[in-house]
Order: C-alpha cells, then sequence, then structure tokens
C-alpha cells in the first residue's frame, strides 16, 4: 500500500539538476567555441562543468529547494487553511457566520459576467456570501503593506533578531516531520523487512527528538522578543511564555518516552509503520489478541492514554492556545509579549502559533493516530502506453491527504477547547504542569514499562 | 524583580472605557493600586443646570448608555419628589418593566464583557444574542435600543403597545432556558472557578465602608436592595427575594448577577400580571420649587439624585452619585496580594461603566 503523491527529495532533486544544467550551458558554449577556435576544451572549464553539474552541488541545491517548497507547504498552504478553519470553527461555535468575502465577492465578477442577461445573475451577489477563504489572504496582504515600526528605546538587533528566531525554528518543525512516505527532508532511504517482505523504507532514527529540539528553540526567541521590545507587558509576556514553555517541555518529553518505551523506536517513520499493522493486543503468557480490519493506532492501546492525555494538554500549551495563552493574554497585558510589533514582522509572530500548532498537531497524529497511514489509498491506473502490460498509478486518496485531514482534525478540536474555556492564570499553569502533568507522565512511563516487561498490553 | 507600576489604561483592552489603572507589582503579584478617573467627566451636574426639567432626561440617558432607563427613571423620581407629583398606577408598572428590562440588559452586557476579559470570546457573542432579545423588547415600548428617552416627569413616555406582555412572556421563557447555557460554559468550567472563586475577595464590612452598593455588595452577604428596602414605584406589591450571596469574591458578583437576571424575569412576569389599566402619565408643573431626593436600585447599584428647583423652570443644583465610583475605589482593596491576571477577574466583576462614573 504505497500512495504518497509527493517524492520531495526527488522532485528538488530533479529541479536542481534542471537549474544547475542551465548554468552549464553557457559553460558548454565557451568551451564549444574552445574547441572551435583551438581544437581543444578551454582551460579549467571541463572541470567547472563537472563540479556545476556534479552530485555534491546538485544536493546542496536540492536542499534549498526542499526547504522551500516546505516554507511554501507551510506559510501558503497550512497557514492560510488552518487560519479559515479557525475562523470559521469559533465563528459557528459563537452563533456566527463568520468571514465570508470569497471569489465570489470579487467586484469583477459583478461587473463582467454579472451583466449578462439570464445567466448573470448568480454572479450579482451581496459581497459577503462566500467560503471566506480569501480573508486570510487579504489579512496577510495588509500586514505586508503596513509600516513596520521599532520602538524607539528597544534593542534594534535583538528586536528584529527575535521574529526571525521563531519563524526559523518554527520552519524547523516543518522540516523536521515527515508529512508521507516520500514527503520528508530528514531521513534516508534503507533496506528493511516490513511486515515480512524486504521493501526499501525511509528511516529517520531521531527524527522525533529533532522535532522536540525544534520545539525548544522558540521560547528562546519569546524571551528576546519581550525583552528587547523594553516593555513592561512585554516583558511580563515574554517572562510568562518562557516559565509556561519551559515547564511544559518536561511532561512533553516524558510522555513522548512512555511512548519510545512502548513503541522501542523514536523513529517516525518506524512509529507509523507500526500503525499500519493491524491491532494487536498482547496477552502476556496467553499469547496476544489480534484485531482484524483495524490499525494498531497507539492511541487505541489503553496503556498509552495517560500519555496522550498528557502530550495533548502540552500540545495545546506550547501551541499558547486558549486556556493556556497566558503569554499574550489580550485582556490583562494587551498583546502579551507581541505588543510591540506591527506590519509583517507581527505577521510572522502572530502566524507561526499557528503554525507551531499545526506542527504539535501533526507529531499528536505521528504519534498516536496513525500517522499517514488511511482506511483507503485509492489510485487511478492508467495503461503505460511505453511499456505494453504495465501501469501507471497516479494515487488519488494519497498519503498526505490522510495525513492533513487527520492533523486538520486535531486542530479543530484544539479550536474547539480554545473557544469553550477561559484562559488559566500563571500560577495555575504552572500548578497544572508541575502537580499534575509531571506526575502522570511518569505514572505514564511506569505503565509502558510495566507493558513492555511482562508482555501485556 | 523589582517592583514596577504598571498603567492598565486610559487606552487597554481591561478598562471597557475611558479611565487608568495603575498597579504596582512585585513580579506578578499586586502590591498595590490605584484607580485614574476623570477621562470622561462632561460636567453632566452642570449641564443640567441650563436644561429645562424635562430635558434633562435625554441626558441622564446618557449616563450609561447601557442602562439609560434606570438612570432616567431616577431622575424622574427625584423630580416628582420636588414637585409633589402623583404618579398614575400604571405608569408605575410600566416603569417596573422597562427597569427590568434594563436591569437584564446590562447585565447580559456585563457577562458579555466579563468573558473575554477571561478569555472566553464566545461568551461575549453568546451574551449578546440574547441582549439583542430584550433590547427588541425596549425597543417595542420604547421605539429606541439606546438612549431610549422614555420615562418622563409624571410617569412614562407612551403605553405599552398591544400583545407587550405576550412577547415579553414569550422571550424571558426562551431566555431561561438559554441561561443554563451560559451557566454550563460559565460557572459549570473548571477553569472559570479556578480564575474566579477566592478572587477579589472583600469582607461585608470593607464594602460597607467604602460605599460599595448594588450587586457587589449583596455578593458579600450583604442583603440591600433599595428596591426592597426604600421602594419605589410598584416595587412595594410584588413580592420578590433580592439574590445574596456570601463569599464575596469575583464568583460571589458573578453568581449574583446571574441570579439577578433571573429575579428580574419573575419581577417582569409578576408586573405584567398586575399591570392596571389607566392613564400613564399626569401632567408635570413646568416650574417647581423645592428639594427632591431619590435613591434607586440601578444595575450597578446605588444611584442616587439630589435635584434643587428655586421656582424656575431648569433645576437649580443637581448632584449624582454613581455607584460605580465608589465601587471602583473599592477595587484596590480586592485587589492586593493577587496575580495581574486576577485584575480583569476582579475589575470585570466589579462591572465598571464609565460613562455614569466621570459623570
Amino acid at each position: 500500500m504505497s500512495g504518497h503523491l509527493v517524492d520531495l527529495w526527488g522532485w528538488s532533486h530533479a529541479l536542481a539538476s534542471f537549474i544547475l544544467w542551465l548554468l552549464s550551458l553557457p559553460l558548454e558554449l565557451v568551451n564549444w567555441i574552445s574547441f572551435q577556435a583551438t581544437g581543444g576544451p578551454a582551460p579549467g572549464v571541463p572541470g567547472l562543468i563537472d563540479f556545476v553539474t556534479g552530485e555534491g552541488l546538485t544536493a546542496f541545491v536540492a536542499v534549498i529547494i526542499a526547504v522551500n517548497i516546505l516554507l511554501l507547504w507551510a506559510t501558503a498552504f497550512h497557514l492560510l487553511i488552518i487560519m479559515w478553519i479557525e475562523r470559521k470553527m469559533y465563528s459557528r461555535l459563537q452563533d456566527r457566520r463568520g468571514i465570508m468575502i470569497g471569489l465570489g465577492s470579487a467586484e469583477i465578477l459583478r461587473n463582467t459576467l454579472g451583466r449578462i442577461p439570464l445567466i448573470g445573475r448568480p454572479f450579482r451577489r451581496p459581497s459577503h456570501l462566500g467560503t471566506g477563504f480569501l480573508q486570510t489572504v487579504a489579512d496577510g496582504v495588509k500586514l505586508f503593506q503596513k509600516e513596520v515600526i521599532t520602538p524607539a528605546t528597544a534593542d534594534k538587533w535583538m528586536f528584529h533578531a527575535a521574529p526571525v528566531m521563531i519563524a526559523a525554528s518554527t520552519l524547523m518543525l516543518f522540516v523536521a516531520i515527515p508529512w508521507s512516505d516520500g514527503f520528508w527532508l530528514m531521513g534516508a532511504y534503507e533496506s528493511r523487512v516490513v511486515n515480512g517482505a524486504p521493501a526499501v523504507v525511509p528511516v529517520n532514527p531521531w527524527g522525533i527528538l529533532v522535532v522536540l529540539a525544534a520545539f525548544s528553540i522558540a521560547p528562546l526567541g519569546i524571551l528576546i522578543a519581550g525583552w528587547a521590545s523594553n516593555n513592561k507587558y512585554t516583558l511580563l509576556g515574554g517572562m510568562r511564555a518562557a516559565a509556561q514553555l519551559m515547564s511544559y517541555e518536561i511532561p512533553m518529553l516524558l510522555s513522548i518516552i512512555a511512548l519510545v518505551i512502548y513503541a522501542g523506536t523514536l523513529d517516525p517513520f518506524e512509529l507509523v509503520r507500526n500503525q499500519t499493522a493491524p491491532l494487536t493486543y498482547g496477552l502476556g503468557p496467553y499469547g496476544s489478541l489480534t484485531v482484524p480490519w483495524v490499525q494498531n493506532w497507539y492511541i487505541l492501546n489503553p496503556i498509552l492514554w495517560i500519555a496522550f492525555l498528557v502530550f495533548f494538554i502540552t500540545v495545546i500549551a506550547e501551541a499558547e492556545r486558549i486556556p493556556f495563552d497566558i503569554p499574550e493574554a489580550e485582556a490583562e497585558l494587551v498583546e502579551g509579549w507581541t505588543t510591540e510589533y506591527s506590519g509583517m514582522r507581527f505577521g510572522i509572530v502572530f502566524g507561526f502559533k499557528w503554525l507551531r500548532a499545526i506542527a504539535g498537531a501533526a507529531l499528536i497524529v505521528i504519534l498516536f493516530f496513525g500517522g499517514w497511514s488511511g482506511p483507503v489509498f485509492m489510485t487511478l491506473d492508467a495503461p503505460n502506453l511505453a511499456a505494453s502490460g504495465s501501469t501507471y498509478s497516479i494515487p488519488i486518496l494519497f498519503q498526505e491527504f490522510w495525513f492533513t485531514v487527520k492533523v486538520y482534525l486535531i486542530f479543530i478540536v484544539f479550536v474547539w477547547i480554545g473557544w469553550s474555556v477561559p484562559r488559566v492564570r500563571i500560577d495555575q499553569i504552572l500548578n497544572i504542569g508541575w502537580k499534575s502533568l509531571v506526575p502522570l507522565s511518569v505514572l505514564s512511563i511506569l505503565l509502558a514499562a510495566l507493558a513492555r516487561g511482562t508482555g501485556w498490553f | 524583580m523589582a517592583e514596577m507600576w504598571i498603567n492598565m489604561g486610559p487606552q487597554h483592552p481591561m478598562t471597557h472605557g475611558l479611565w487608568n489603572l495603575r498597579i504596582k507589582v512585585d513580579g506578578e503579584t499586586i502590591v498595590d493600586a490605584e484607580p485614574e478617573i476623570g477621562y470622561l467627566h462632561r460636567g453632566y451636574e452642570k449641564i443640567m443646570e441650563v436644561r429645562e426639567f424635562q430635558k434633562n432626561v435625554v441626558l441622564t440617558d446618557r449616563l450609561c448608555y447601557v442602562s439609560s432607563i434606570t438612570w432616567s427613571h431616577a431622575y424622574c423620581l427625584a423630580c416628582e419628589e420636588m414637585m409633589g407629583l402623583d404618579v398614575p398606577e400604571r405608569a408605575k408598572y410600566l416603569r417596573v418593566i422597562t427597569n427590568e428590562l434594563q436591569r437584564v440588559a446590562s447585565h447580559l452586557m456585563w457577562l458579555a464583557a466579563y468573558g473575554p476579559d477571561l478569555g472566553l470570546l464566545t461568551a461575549l457573542l453568546w451574551a449578546l444574542r440574547e441582549r439583542e432579545l430584550f433590547l427588541d423588547l425596549i425597543q417595542l415600548i420604547s421605539g429606541a435600543r439606546m438612549n431610549q428617552n422614555y420615562p418622563r416627569i409624571g410617569g412614562v413616555r407612551n403605553d405599552a403597545p398591544p400583545d407587550f406582555g405576550k412577547y415579553c412572556r414569550k422571550v424571558i421563557a426562551h431566555f431561561r432556558k438559554k441561561l443554563e447555557d451560559h451557566e454550563k460554559v460559565f460557572e459549570q468550567s473548571k477553569l472559570f472557578q479556578m480564575r474566579t472563586v477566592g478572587v477579589g475577595r472583600i469582607s461585608r464590612e470593607d464594602a460597607i465602608d467604602w460605599g460599595v452598593t448594588g450587586p457587589n455588595l449583596r455578593a458579600c452577604g450583604a442583603r440591600i436592595d433599595l428596591r426592597k428596602l426604600d421602594p419605589y414605584d410598584a416595587y412595594p406589591e410584588i413580592d420578590f427575594e433580592p439574590a445574596v450571596a456570601h463569599e464575596g469574591d469575583s464568583y460571589a458578583r458573578y453568581k449574583v448577577r446571574m441570579d439577578e437576571m433571573r429575579t428580574s424575569c419573575d419581577l417582569i412576569e409578576a408586573a405584567l400580571d398586575k399591570l392596571p389599566a389607566g392613564p400613564y402619565r399626569s401632567k408635570p408643573p413646568r416650574r417647581a420649587e423645592g428639594e427632591g431626593f431619590r435613591r434607586t436600585e440601578d444595575s450597578r447599584g446605588e444611584a442616587l439624585f439630589y435635584v434643587i428647583g428655586d421656582g424656575d423652570d431648569r433645576p437649580y443644583r443637581v448632584k449624582i452619585r454613581s455607584p460605580v465610583y465608589s465601587n471602583i475605589f473599592a477595587a484596590p482593596l480586592m485587589m492586593r496580594g493577587n496575580k495581574v491576571a486576577d485584575v480583569v477577574a476582579i475589575m470585570g466583576s466589579i462591572d465598571v461603566c464609565v460613562g455614569e462614573m466621570d459623570k
């Protein structure tokens, strides 16, 4: 059941090869002229051509291209969609329709197609009756147009470095998280035996660890942003963020340790492969119970429920969402540590919070909800005319689709929680972290170790 | 961390208006607080001296725009006492009905503001949704949703439209059900209780010493409601029990207001049952001499009007006592020792209206 649509490394490598081949053409021309003039190659040029089109530079350019693809994947795809999902979702919770500017709101449609008699009527409609998707785009454009103001008393270098740090670490999350069997940048192909058959599969033995390391960079940027703005609100917000994020790192890591003890790997690809097998409960000395037709998602295993609970809560806290959005706390701290940012600087620090929520949701899906494994990988088979008897398989319901759907469902749960509870206080948040979540995560480690040791579950 | 003063205001999401709360913090703990008011002072008492008695109702409407009718009503009561005017029975009942409608609308506005204070924006939209129905009722009887200009010296401006009682009962029946939804979001939420229970506690004695009135005082266990103690209009003829809580914290203040909305609904229904036929307005004299001193139970506490007439057609002197003015200066008492985040939980529960505070 393969079925990934994107082959990130293959695509970016091919693109890099093409770009470098284009770059090598002038060199080839020089060489050709040299051949015409002297009958031999120009001195040094063949070596230069070999360097430009060689594997070393190609791989380097391919990595840059792949990172840029992931940047677009994060901001142009995920960010726009989850902003739209969040705004539509909480509007529905609040008994209203929310943003409604869509393509149909375009003036030009009413003035052109709308003027056609008989069939033009659907285009002559109120401007606020669309899906609302263009509103998020408009907000982004608005932020780009705004002036970036640096407070006179701010520490200018740190003030402008902090958004870069936050954005870079968030992007690092997107680079570290695999989005399907083919849509990944960190890892390597290896020959393994999967479900009793040899196969070439991606592996990344420390993948989850890298993701968690990337998660823990952002608090530093937030603290710097709060301090460098030289404002009392931002200072309080930055301090709160540092206290909150650092104290929630610990239960987050501990709950993952429980899962790692149970699953025996830190490799996201391996974790997902484990979860595509049929659901199996170990029964200790009595063998095991296998449930057919159900995938072995770790969420279905009661021994990991505590770990899941702790991890879910800490992800909400790491993403600074209500009820744990005290660093922002617009009621008392105006806008928390983002108060002094304006223009696209504000857009970055505000928007990338959503991306951290998406990265957290993706991590939840990989660890507990089967990653990109789906009930169905539908492919459209077309005959390969070049080689008779073989077919092209064009994926329709592919791994990226299932993964994105699951991530958005988890994100909707975030939104659902976030807009139905008030936020807690800083001392209460630390109490929850240290007095409830840390003991619970230690307990989940104990349970996972017991399950591994005894063979039950 | 060293102690520092933080200005919360004049433009700050916490203030719900134009005033400044300076708080002295030690890290996250509040050491001291100091309200600074007067940004919205419009010289009400002076303006009222140059306008005729009846025309001042337009001004008193604007004392607090979420509670217009109750304020104009207090002013009309003071003028009637000065003129020695008798109000028709029907007008008294209509006043009770509109006052209580206004009180529910005002409390819903408070609830709508309290939700976002605690980070629960959904409550804003829900409470405003319910408030819309009460504004519709007020519009039905007075023709306006804000600044209704409805009470008159000697009665009310116009009679209730036909079927007004039917619409009222329908809205109230609907509202009683919806209020349970609000309670699910607020008091049945553990997080809301964590934020409000035990926060901003003030003792009954302190509250009385500092002149705290209204729901904030009743939340301290004092059964002090001017509708009972110093009854006016048709209130003595209607049996009701003012809502009282005993803890004196933000949660108790929330609870009192929620219960008060129910009490108001009961009052409206009872007043509709007893609504007598007859004239709704008596003609006031154009000129008056004497003193009128009336206090009423406003949505936020004890509203007081002291009107002196010197035989002219406009007041010689007017004194307004705003409940928020007193309540807000008891806030530092409630705040000391709490966290910065509790400022919103406390100030929100006090229900500040800057218009009437700064006059």
